[in-house]
């Protein structure tokens, strides 16, 4: 097992330092669309999966990216901008000085992939004192075999500000190959909150590699939910939150489901840099075949900041479950805490729920739900739904 | 209703139940005393079916089906019901989703149980995460209400209730058993006669239940052996003056 473990970081290692080989960096150009009543309803559907709804109801803003293309961008709402981001750069001198400053280009092969060959990307920005009332929304998407997708997106949550967006990502149905790089700066102004839920539903050999840096001022907020329930190739993904104010806040809340094959390497970084910021990190894990690695670290450098860690990891059947929590500590007053867990459902919990009734099968859907319902907010009403039938079909394959 | 004959259990290699008798008929509610660790709750436990428990001689009869080997959700299917005496936590699970799941097929209004149990603050926690002792004694009552089973075991179903909730738990097992004079004023005398009267097994340490229901019977387990049956408070008072040990040496 201990021989497994490291056989198998070697090769995540490796994996996440560069890309396969023979992907290409161009796509042809799609048409901008002023109305999205015309696409391709297949499309629409696998929008839809991941919290994209064509028709706009109940978002107030809109953006699609297929390929390397702004498919379409749109608000109907006055309190917050949303563009591609080479459009975003025309209109606003200042949005250079946002550009790589929370993530460095050399960082690594896929930061400079995404300097040298840029691929569009969003800004998303809610105006000082907006409270942005319905959720932003976000579509990244590869229709194009064996493309390599590099975007850069830049959010700006100005001072006093709320506002909540929903990215999807997701892939053509057919498709089975293809690299997917998005790297993002988010920027939570005073006293603003950026909501940010992220649903990943990539193909089964896709290589996803977001590189993501959070800069939240004092009395910020950023709320990060990400959900990754179909399989992957290769996730891996580490986002660096700096809390660098007063009482800024962080709460970081995954749901991971690892499909054999799959390779899911998350995790989140916080930075707490100033007395009473907060950070909270809880990821559910689940593999039924998949390799997961869960990272978790917090770094407390000023007096009275608090932070808890929490990943939990089921493994149903077979597959690997790495929880990697870590603290650290530089200044005495800091309040830091975690729980990792990694094992098996309890028979005992099986059996109590058959004691009321119900079979085997589904005292252990009932159990892996709720293990997996982390009272997340504002996820799209659809992922309730598909968090049942990836348990259900889960199930299928753990008994 | 239930009938258990010559059951030996074993768990993890130790003969834990040796040669049990035991015969609760329809409509009777009997009471079972032992000191800890004489096996009380691993005889329910082997009632309902729950693995670990291992039945290496004898049978379990209910409504004359052997059930002996029978799964753990086909005998609550059949009316089995337990409150259990430490349930485990289920993070993640609503209380309010675990009693409509107790109610299977039957239409219920969860809210109306859980005032009955008192309880109503509670559905939206997750199932017996951070309940108090007496807390999880009324979520494990709320869920029996919903599953309303024809035989219901009790363990210590009142250890660790307070005075109050005590009162309200007599009244919810008599409900249960649809015995006792509350549910009498309900139902006219004749419907009440032709209702189906249900059966309990219900364990106790202090007794304290029997001034809120009717037991039909008692009896006392012992290291592992069921040694006396007779009225239930006459065995309370014994056992209360003499200890269970000469309670035992009387039987023998
Ligand atoms: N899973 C187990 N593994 C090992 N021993 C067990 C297990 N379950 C029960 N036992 C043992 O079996 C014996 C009977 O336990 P049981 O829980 O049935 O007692 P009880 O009569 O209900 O006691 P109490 O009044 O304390 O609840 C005890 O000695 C107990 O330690
Ligand atoms: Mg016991």
């Amino acid at each position: 097992m201990r021989e497994l473990d490291v056989k198998n970081k070697a090769a995540t290692r490796q994996d996440n330092n560069s890309p396969k080989p023979g992907y290409k960096d161009q796509a042809d150009p799609h048409a901008y669309l002023e109305q999205l009543d015309r696409v391709d309803p297949e499309e629409a559907r696998q929008w839809l999966n991941v919290g994209v709804d064509i028709t706009g109801q109940n978002r107030s803003g809109t953006f699609i990216q297929k390929d390397c293309s702004v498919l379409h961008s749109g608000c109907g709402s006055g309190d917050v901008e949303i563009m591609g981001i080479s459009q975003a750069l025309q209109t606003h001198d200042w949005l250079k000085d946002y550009m790589w400053r929370l993530v460095s280009p050399e960082k690594d092969e896929y930061t400079r992939m995404t300097r040298d060959i840029p691929h569009e990307g969003y800004f998303i920005r809610s105006l000082p004192g907006a409270q942005v009332a319905e959720p932003v929304q976000s579509c990244l998407y590869i229709s194009e075999e064996g493309l390599s997708q590099h975007v850069h997106n830049v959010v700006i949550a100005e001072e006093n500000s709320s506002i909540h967006i929903i990215t999807g990502c997701a892939t053509a149905e057919h498709l089975r190959s293809g690299l997917h790089v998005g790297v993002s700066e988010f920027y939570v102004k005073k006293n603003a909150t950026l909501h940010f839920t992220m649903i990943h539903r990539w193909g089964e050999q896709i290589e996803v590699r977001p590189r993501t840096g959070i800069h939240v001022e004092e009395g910020g907020t950023v709320v990060s939910n990400y959900v990754s329930l179909r399989p992957v190739g290769s996730l891996q993904m580490n986002p660096v939150t700096y809390l660098a104010g007063k009482d800024a806040v962080a709460r970081f809340n995954s749901i991971l489901v690892a499909p054999p094959g799959c390779e899911l390497d998350t995790g989140s970084t916080v930075i707490l840099e100033h007395p009473g910021a907060r950070a909270e990190i809880i990821s559910r894990a689940i593999t039924t075949g998949g390799t997961i690695i869960a990272r978790g670290e917090m770094d407390a450098r000023a007096e009275g900041v608090k932070g808890h860690l929490e990943c939990k990891g089921l493994i149903l059947k077979e597959g690997i479950m790495h929880a990697i929590p870590e603290l650290v500590g530089r200044v005495p007053g800091v309040d830091m805490s975690h729980e990792a867990a990694v094992g098996k459902i309890d028979q005992r919990e099986i059996e109590y729920l058959m004691a009321r009734g119900l079979d085997e099968e589904t005292a252990v859907s009932t159990i892996v739900r709720g293990f997996l319902n982390v009272d997340i907010e504002g996820l799209p009403p659809g992922l309730a739904e598909e968090i049942d039938q990836v348990v259900s079909e889960t199930q299928h394959d753990a008994l | 209703m239930l009938k258990i004959e010559d059951l030996v259990v074993e768990v993890e290699g130790h003969t834990i139940l040796n040669r049990i008798n035991l015969e609760i008929p329809e409509g009777e509610t009997h009471i079972l005393f032992g000191p800890n660790g004489s096996g009380k709750s691993t005889l329910m436990m082997t009632i309902m079916g729950f693995s670990g428990y291992r039945v290496t001689s004898g049978h379990i009869w209910f409504k004359g089906e052997d059930i002996t080997r029978m799964p753990i959700h086909e005998r609550a299917r059949l009316g089995i019901g337990v409150a259990f005496q430490r349930p485990p936590a289920i993070n993640g699970l609503k209380t309010r989703d675990v009693v409509s799941l107790c109610a299977g097929q039957k239409s219920t209004n969860v809210e109306e149980l859980a005032q009955k149990a008192n309880f109503v603050d509670f559905l939206d926690r997750d199932l017996n995460l951070n309940f108090s002792g007496g807390e999880m004694k009324r979520s494990e009552m709320l869920q029996l209400l919903a599953q309303s089973p024809d035989l219901v075991l009790l363990d210590e179903p009142e250890s660790g209730v307070d005075l109050e909730n005590v009162v309200l738990l007599g009244e919810i097992i008599n409900e249960l058993l649809g015995r006792g004079v509350r549910q009498r004023e309900k139902e006219s005398a004749i419907a009440h006669r032709s209702k189906k009267s249900k059966s309990a097994l219900v364990i106790t340490h202090t007794g304290h239940i029997l001034n809120y229901i009717t037991a039909d019977k008692g009896h006392v387990l012992y290291n592992g052996v069921l040694c006396c049956a007779r009225n239930a408070r006459e065995i309370l008072q014994w056992i209360r003056e003499y200890g269970y040990e000469e309670c035992f040496r009387c039987a023998s």
